[in-house]
């Protein structure tokens, strides 16, 4: 794998640097990734070169700015395999394009009784929005159970699971633990009983091969900034089909085809859901993170990060007293684990003087940490930057710092 | 040793004797180590301080002469120190003396600021505040 990714650090500025006196070893990408000199090259260049308003200008850099910002969702499109550019809209982040489909499509068709199928193990943004959703429309949520500390669906009675539902929304893989769900599986499922399907695959897309044909969901969501893209810009897939009967969202400029003081008629999909001025430079640094990634390689990605985490969770597996959580087999690029008789938090801060960065809490899975048992977890996650050195670095650190603790 | 509570001036001083950071956080766990443990009966919701990442539980306890001792604990070392030092600025003092104290240039002698996390900045300033309230509510007591 170095032959592939060798030199690969140098384009990542962010990683350079010294933490607290020690060379950085991020491994938070879970949170979010890191910046390749091309992403941060691609959103200068459109500010200094084609910086403009898209889609209603008639001079030359409006039509670049238009350009670049609807070239950016067709490569959107070409990276999940999506039938058409109008399957795609642009939102802010996975938060925001789960939201979308609960304000729009789930006020739409949802009604009293009517269930919302989602798994233990998914992250606050897509529980909440069908919290909200189910209070809204009466209808009720239901959850498929994880295993225990496996983190892995219990699907043996599928039949009793699926009773009544007119929605699943699962992640592809989970943030907290790195299971990866059989998401064509439960789709097809989904189908049989013409429920709507969607996938949240901030985790998944940017480290392996996606194609939602394949997968056969209606909806899928993804964030730009986990895979090496910009903040504040993300991509909802959902099937045009769907997008025609569905109200708008935010209401404003772009969105609109007719507007008159009393009622206005909405521009076509996908951009009946993109209100006011989109964020193009966001969508062009998209764009060169995706162009990044397939220059790498998705399957590489994938052995990469799923070999390092592999080799984390057996190199943890040394310690005495600790507990690893997560599938024994495939799983996504993270490790979560506790130590019995110290604190995640203790442990994160020490590792932080170190100069290693790893996330602690619930990762925004509150009711699986509950499950669980436990308050906090730690989680180290990688990307195709880290190295087997890093994980031994930090293996090394976690002994200094649980001789300190103990 | 076990019962101690540390004056502000000598955590000070310690610090300042360490010099780096991370004998620094070194020197706050063996703090949070000595920290005698609240009874598990108290580790309850109604004592729980929210706004800390680890749990922390917190109450105070005014003693005849009218001084008060607080009385906390958490599950992570680190924030058990804090609790120490947290002490050293709070426990033994009457109501007023605590209400009269500014606790945030306090700690700011030991610039915790700077090398604590925003959201365990935001945990000490919690626990700093339920002290506050709880003293408070004790002084309207008759």
């Amino acid at each position: 794998m170095s032959g592939i990714l060798s030199g690969i650090r140098d384009d990542f500025p962010a990683l350079a640097q010294k933490i607290n006196g020690h060379p950085l070893v991020y491994f938070d990408n879970a949170a979010t990734a890191q910046k390749p000199r091309p992403v941060l090259e691609a959103i200068q260049r459109y500010y200094e070169h084609d910086n403009a308003n898209v889609h209603r200008g008639i001079h030359e850099l409006s039509n670049r700015a238009t350009a670049a910002y609807e070239g950016a969702r067709e490569r959107v499109a070409q990276f999940i395999n999506a039938p058409s550019t109008k399957d795609i809209i642009f939102t802010r982040g996975t938060t925001e394009a789960i939201n979308l489909v609960a304000a729009t499509w789930g006020v739409a068709n949802l009604q009293e009784g009517d269930v919302i199928l989602l798994t233990e193990l998914e992250h606050h943004s897509n529980l909440v929005p069908w919290q909200l959703l189910a209070q809204r429309t009466g209808a009720v949520l239901r959850f498929i159970p994880v295993t225990g500390d496996e983190g892995t669906l219990d699907l043996s009675d599928l039949d009793a699971l699926f009773r009544d539902v007119k929605l699943l929304s699962i992640t592809h893989i989970s943030n907290a633990l790195g299971t990866i769900n059989p998401v064509a599986e439960l789709c097809a499922k989904a189908r049989a009983v013409d429920a709507v399907t969607l996938v949240d695959a901030a985790q998944s897309a940017g480290h392996l091969p996606l194609d939602v044909q394949a997968i056969g969901c209606d909806f899928l969501s993804f964030s730009g900034h986990k895979l090496c893209g910009p903040t504040g810009i993300g991509a909802l897939y959902a099937r045009a089909a769907l997008q025609e009967a569905m109200p708008p969202y935010q209401g404003g400029g772009e969105m609109i085809a007719k507007v008159a003081f009393q009622s206005s008629e909405f521009h076509v999909p996908p951009h009946k859901f993109e209100a006011g001025t989109p964020n193009i430079a966001g969508a062009v640094g998209l764009h060169a993170a995706l162009d990044y990634l397939d220059d790498i390689g998705r399957e590489n990605i994938h052995a990469h990060d799923t070999e390092l985490a592999s080799y984390a969770k057996d190199r943890l597996a040394e310690f005495d007293g600790i507990r690893i959580f997560g599938p024994a087999g495939d799983r996504g690029g993270l490790v979560s684990f506790v130590f019995e008789n110290v604190h995640a938090l203790d442990l994160a801060t020490m590792a932080d003087q170190q100069g290693v960065a790893i996330r602690i809490g619930h990762h925004c899975t509150q009711p699986l940490h509950d499950k669980l048992g436990v308050p906090a977890t730690a989680r180290a996650s990688f990307y195709f930057y880290n190295t087997r050195a890093e994980v031994d670095r930090f293996i090394e650190v976690l002994q200094k710092v649980m001789k300190l603790l103990s | 040793m076990s019962t101690a509570v540390h004056s502000i001036d000598e955590l000070v001083d310690n610090f300042e004797l360490l010099g780096d950071w991370e004998s620094r956080f070194g020197y706050l766990i063996d703090l949070g180590k000595e920290l005698p443990p609240m009874e598990s009966a108290d580790q309850c919701e109604a004592n729980r301080v929210h706004g800390c990442q680890a749990q922390v539980w917190l109450k105070l306890v005014p003693e005849a002469d009218g001084r008060i001792t607080i009385i906390a604990d958490s599950d992570a070392f680190i924030v058990k120190g804090l609790i120490s030092v947290l002490l050293a600025v709070y426990s033994g003092k009457t109501a007023g003396e605590i209400l009269a104290t500014d606790g945030e240039a306090e700690l700011a002698r030991l610039d915790l600021a700077s090398h604590l996390s925003p959201t365990r900045k935001n945990g000490l300033f919690a626990m700093v505040q339920r002290v506050r309230e709880l003293a408070a509510g004790t002084e309207d007591m008759p």
